[in-house]
């Protein structure tokens, strides 16, 4: 995870968007500035990029299924649930299984672990639409190589 | 079994929290009963769901931007309702 610049998946360990599923690895790094302020004495990952690390996840699925013809944003989050801290350094594996794939929308169902104990849960909905422009996209293809999506996904 | 427009006007008025008696065949979801967008999509995900199709709202959309029909063809509930007919019957066919 790169907080900073939200990169919070780290690495892709399934895609299958036949199976409608997706796992990643994120790592919370030991050191960030994110951790002074939350909280000082008492370092925790907000529960907010708890959220955008499952939404990410799910995004990848999104963007796999639709072969990166198309981009999800965020609309809405549902049910969301923390259950746990999440501290610096901890490994956490991200899960998201599409629920729905809409015309124009996507709905997925996504969970957060930590050494197979949950740690974070919720629905999570996106808006699909066309890439805003070939920057955005670009930096989505270089992001997708980065975390391991396979070259077979980059079609559209 | 309940047809689709009380199927569709209790989507609309649970997702929503309009009063149920307010929607009509021939209210306009945007228009009339002043749905958004946002909530529009939940309402297309409780509509597939619920008939176990995919409204294709994008190729909507595009027809009423682009001017070649009124908003009204997919919009207005009964109208809404006759489309999802349509979808209903082409899946089963």
């Amino acid at each position: 995870m790169r907080l900073e610049y939200f990169q919070m998946v780290d690495r892709l360990t399934a895609l299958d968007p036949e199976a409608r599923l997706v796992r990643a690895d994120c790592r919370v790094p030991d050191e960030s500035p994110v951790f002074e302020g939350h909280f000082p004495g008492h370092p925790i990952l907000p529960g907010v990029l708890m959220i955008e690390t499952m939404a990410q996840t799910g995004g990848w699925l999104v963007l796999a299924t639709l072969r990166f013809a198309s981009m999800p944003f965020l609309t809405q989050v549902r049910e969301a649930k923390m259950r746990a801290f999440v501290v610096p350094g901890q490994a956490l594996e991200a899960e998201a299984r599409l629920v729905h794939d809409g015309s124009g929308y996507a709905v997925v169902e996504a969970t957060l672990a930590s050494a197979g104990k949950k740690v974070a849960e919720a629905e999570i909905r996106y808006r699909v639409v066309p890439f805003p422009n070939e920057t955005l996209r670009a930096q989505m293809l270089e992001n997708a190589r980065r975390i391991g999506v396979p070259e077979e996904f980059f079609d559209a | 079994m309940a047809s689709t427009f009380e199927t569709v006007a209790g989507i609309i008025a649970d997702t929503c929290d309009i009063e149920r008696d307010t929607i009509t065949p021939d209210s306009h979801a945007i228009n009339d009963l002043g749905i958004d967008s946002l909530d529009f999509l939940d309402v297309a995900f409780a509509i597939d769901k619920a008939f176990g199709i995919k409204m294709p709202l994008e190729q909507w959309t595009q027809e009423v931007n682009d001017g070649k029909v009124s908003s009204d063809e997919y919009f207005v509930i009964k109208n809404l309702c006759a489309n999802i007919d349509k979808l209903v019957a082409a899946k089963a066919g």
